[in-house]
């Protein structure tokens, strides 16, 4: 074992708690960020755990992991290596350590190591005893004997014991961070308010396992992340379902709309369902339909009728939506469709994440069918993005597809609760003559939006439908020229948008030899990547992140006019590349794709630059 | 009840629901009858013009939404329903018609037809039941009779066909009343009473096509024999037919059976559309010809919440007793920090 491997200060750190399904490891980490963020860290979470709801106990299958990234600097991603690694079982301990920095640390609840756990995680001796783990720092804690010797007075079951050793860990992870215990125990208390004896066994236990990490020295020191410096305001962990719902509630407010959402059960898009149905307290009108069309159809039903309509969903779900998406498009009607991305096609691998449903969003739907697509970068801008989906919907009379993916769907990232007015105001176009005035489809002339007009405006009742309509007046027309016409103006109506967007931003140079190329949920990686190249002393790369897809920032050709060469980075086989190459053909786009069903590591992405900059 | 809006401004007519757009069915098609009752019901019904919706999806019978004046969207094929659901969310108070046909509803649209009867929506589905694909030209629907020749049966069908009331009433519906084209009467008596009724209420209109069923329905139909073909049922009145009211139907052992009445005769059942079992109505719903005569007018009729006020007396009870008065509230509640 190597000594003392630890500073005292670092600017951030990894922790990846591991244990079984059952070891209730996302609570303890959950329980971790809150009490980093209260500390002022920056910080990203992942969680990791099988798709089946019960993997058999003890094996390598059934280990469920949360990651944490914290620091005293911005952090965007959950970390590529571990500097900590917990781990509650033999099996948790086999399928992380190979991501585990050389020299990092493992804390291991020792007591679990036994032979009917090292045979279940396959394993023929004891990693902890057979010098297996010499190049790493290895703490053992028996938490789960520990824990019981703690509890002993509270009269519950063993089994009930053993299930409070995860905040033994917690506890000893706490002193390792220098984090005072007290706001875990007031998050405890909130938890187990209505259950005072598994609360009293879940402090004991916290208790115990820092005062084994202070008593027993094991650690030599302790690690202190300081502050990161981030805006001044109220901020929360939140993760990127919860923070696309809560936008989605914000611009109903924000647009005196009520909110409707249509959706139909699918992984990973599922939470946002569950968190609107939870929403009955602020009003928000939910429907669990029983088919993934019957859901946008129903949100085609309530956006006409005048509510902010939204539809929510994964690849395989808005594939059997696109029909209707047809019909949101030709009748012109605001509409939000979320597609939480993951690894397909087909089911693929459901619970993993890619980005690679964008050429179905840009695409995916028969005829001339344009509409606006946006994605989100991390988990709390899920929140601002879907707000901003539907501040264009409803704006310019138009379906707006927003992507997320699972990776930003489960990982958690502190938010910036936004003050008021901070948002922009959703500006519906409002029509102020006379009903005789109307038509259906007239237009703002500005951004050839209709007016929303909707069942209970009296005097402006019209039929809206699948079939092309007359310029103006709505009404059924076979004729060509007005078919044309009409689909001209559908994508003229879309490019316009760009006007009430904002422009492209680069960080690094602004012009030069290197521009690397991102857009959504591959923003983490990249930026880090790029920022940590950037304090290196790399003077030639510049880097921008799209999120804005259809229409593009209006300056999205003047950047890229600057540079030499442009590498476009994605989870996919090229998809936003083979996007620019249509749109602006002019430049020449180099690709780095992976398509693991992981989201990219920092470091693909740096050797990836430093491999470009210098051939 | 309470979702009625009942503060008419002024007597709304028949014309009141004519659009500016051209008909265009072929001519002696069952769907004109169906417009022209449904304006005339449209006027008598107590909700202001602006709160009408009617929805349809893809086929002949879904055009009537651009001959009616009121909101409307014509949907994509089968989706009528899914649509009107969403909106009926949405907006309660509205005044909700979907308008169908039997390859539209019982095909492509089945899913969302069983889930709204099975919900209780209140929407009034009227199904036109022409028993054929009409606008695509001629094949087979779910509800083609068995050995009858379509451009995708040439020898035959010789799949089972479905019965609507059978499905509808399976289902879960609250409401199922069935009518010929050609009885204007109670057409336009059965829509009323689908208005009033809250939850679900489907139609099912035997209607004729004069291109590929033609008369497809006539020995119902027809006056020469509808007297002892069909059996109007009417509430609370024993279910009786034939020009001369001489027959009736009774139970036998496991059965309905058709008979003759003899003088006296206690035996004949009497109607009650509101019985919550569903046995009977079912049973009435799958009578047809030669063996019994075919059920008209309203089979089952029963008082259930509708789904969107389920859905709206929740959110009107959490919003009540909410902590929270907007979003800030709810952002700021749990676990939060200051920098």
């Amino acid at each position: 074992m190597t000594e003392k491997v630890l500073n005292s200060e670092m600017r951030k750190a990894v922790v990846r708690f591991s244990g079984d399904s059952g070891d209730g490891m996302q609570l303890t980490g959950d329980m971790f960020s809150q009490a980093s963020g209260w500390a002022g860290n920056d910080l990203t979470t992942t969680p990791d755990f099988p798709a089946e709801i019960r993997a058999p106990q003890g094996s390598v299958g059934g280990v469920s992991s949360f990651q944490i990234q914290i620091g005293g600097t911005e952090i965007y991603t959950p970390g590529d290596q571990v500097d900590v690694l917990v781990v509650m079982n033999p099996a948790a301990l086999k399928a992380n350590i190979r991501i585990l920095k050389a020299g990092g640390t493992i804390i291991a609840d020792s007591g679990s190591f036994n032979t009917r756990n090292l045979k279940k995680a396959d394993y023929d001796t004891n990693p902890l005893e057979d010098g297996s783990l010499s190049e790493f720092h290895v703490i053992e804690a028996p938490a789960t004997s520990l824990t019981k010797e703690a509890l002993k007075d509270l009269g519950l079951e063993n089994a009930a014991m053993s299930r409070s050793k995860n905040m033994f860990a917690l506890g000893v992870v706490s002193f390792l961070f220098s984090r005072p215990l007290e706001n875990t125990i007031h998050l405890l208390e909130k938890k187990f308010s209505s259950k005072p004896l598994l609360l009293e066994a879940n402090k004991l236990a916290l208790n115990a396992g820092f005062s084994f990490a202070e008593s027993t020295e094991v650690f030599g020191a302790s690690i202190v992340i300081p502050p990161a410096k981030l805006p001044k305001g109220t901020y929360r962990n939140i993760d990127g379902n919860t923070a696309a719902a809560w936008g989605l509630l914000a611009a109903a407010e924000n647009s005196g709309r009520k909110l409707s959402l249509s959706s139909y059960p699918i992984t990973p898009a599922s939470e946002i369902l569950h968190e609107l149905s939870a929403r009955k307290d602020m009003g928000a009108i939910v429907f669990q339909a029983e088919d993934e069309i019957a859901a946008v159809c129903a949100a085609i039903g309530a956006a006409f009728c005048g509510n902010l309509s939204v539809t929510t969903t994964s690849g395989p779900g808005a594939s059997l939506k696109s029909e209707a998406m047809g019909l949101a498009i030709i009748s012109e009607i605001p509409l939000v469709l979320i597609n939480v991305q993951r690894a397909g096609p087909s089911t693929g691998l459901p619970t993993k994440t890619e980005q690679s449903d964008l050429n179905q969003a840009l695409y995916g739907r028969h005829g001339e069918a344009p509409l606006v697509v946006i994605a989100a970068s991390s988990p709390d801008d899920c929140f601002f993005y879907s707000y901003e989906a539907s501040r264009i919907a409803m704006e310019h009379s138009t379906p707006v597809i927003m992507l997320s993916d699972s990776y930003l769907a489960s990982g958690t990232s502190p938010w910036r609760i936004p003050g008021k007015g901070e948002l922009q105001d959703i500006d519906i176009p409002q029509f102020n003559k006379p009903a005789e005035e109307w038509e259906p489809y007239m237009r703002n002339p500005e951004f050839l939006n209709r007016f929303w007009k909707s069942p209970g405006d009296a005097g402006f009742e019209h039929r809206i439908g699948g079939l092309e309509k007359k310029e103006n007046t709505g009404n059924l027309t076979y004729e060509p020229d007005n078919h044309e016409k009409m689909t001209k103006i559908r994508e003229e109506k879309i490019a316009r948008i760009a006007k009430r967007i904002p422009e492209q931003t680069v960080t690094g140079a602004q012009s030069g030899r290197l521009l690397i190329v991102g857009w959504g949920s591959s923003h983490g990686a990249i930026s880090t990547a790029v920022s940590e190249l950037l304090e290196g002393g790399e003077e030639h790369i510049g880097f921008t992140h799209f999120n804005y897809i259809n229409p593009l920032p209006q300056n999205t050709e003047e950047i890229f006019s600057k540079f030499d060469e442009i590498i476009v980075c994605e989870l996919n086989n090229g998809q936003f590349a083979n996007y620019l190459r249509t749109k602006l053909p002019q430049f020449s786009y180099k690709q780095f794709n992976k398509v693991k069903g992981q989201p990219f590591f920092t470091s693909e992405i740096k050797a990836e630059i430093i491999n470009a900059l210098t051939t | 009840m309470e979702t009625d809006v009942k503060d008419i401004p002024k007597k709304l007519t028949r014309k009141d629901f004519v659009s500016d757009q051209a008909v265009r069915w072929c001519p002696g098609c069952g769907d004109f009858m169906i417009l022209a009752n449904m304006q005339k019901a449209f006027a008598q019904m107590d909700h202001k013009k602006e709160n009408f919706l009617s929805v349809s999806g893809i086929g002949c019978s879904s055009r009537i939404t651009y001959y009616l004046d009121t909101y409307g969207i014509h949907s994509i094929h089968g989706r009528a329903i899914a649509v009107a659901t969403g909106a009926k969310l949405a907006k309660p108070e509205l005044n909700v018609w979907v308008f169908t046909g039997d390859g539209d509803c019982m095909a492509i649209g089945g899913n969302h037809f069983i889930h709204a009867c099975r919900r209780n929506v209140d929407l009034n589905i009227i199904v036109f039941n022409n028993r054929i694909y009409g606008m695509t030209k001629g094949q087979s629907s779910p509800t083609t009779p068995t050995g009858m020749k379509t451009k995708t049966a040439p020898e035959g069908s010789y799949e089972n066909p479905f019965n609507i009331g059978e499905v509808a009433i399976g289902a879960g519906a609250t409401f199922f009343a069935r009518v010929p084209d050609n009885d204007h009467a109670l057409m336009e008596d059965v829509m009323m009473q689908a208005y009033h009724h809250k939850g679900t209420s489907v139609i099912e209109v035997l209607q004729n096509c004069v291109i590929f069923t033609d008369g497809i329905h006539e020995q119902i139909t027809s006056k020469d024999t509808k007297h002892d073909n069909q059996v109007v049922l009417e509430q609370g009145k024993p279910i009786i037919f034939g020009k001369e009211k001489e027959r009736g139907l009774r139970v036998n052992g496991m059965k309905l059976e058709a008979a003759k009445i003899k003088n006296g005769a206690s035996n004949v059942l009497v109607h009650d559309a509101t019985e919550q079992d569903s046995l009977m109505h079912l049973a009435l719903a799958k009578m047809q010809l030669p063996e019994h005569p075919v059920a008209m007018g309203i089979i089952r009729k029963t008082d259930s919440v509708s789904y969107e006020k389920s859905t709206h007396r929740a959110i009107e009870r959490e919003v009540s007793r909410s902590k929270f008065k907007n979003t800030s509230d709810l952002f700021k509640s749990g676990n939060t920090w200051d920098i």
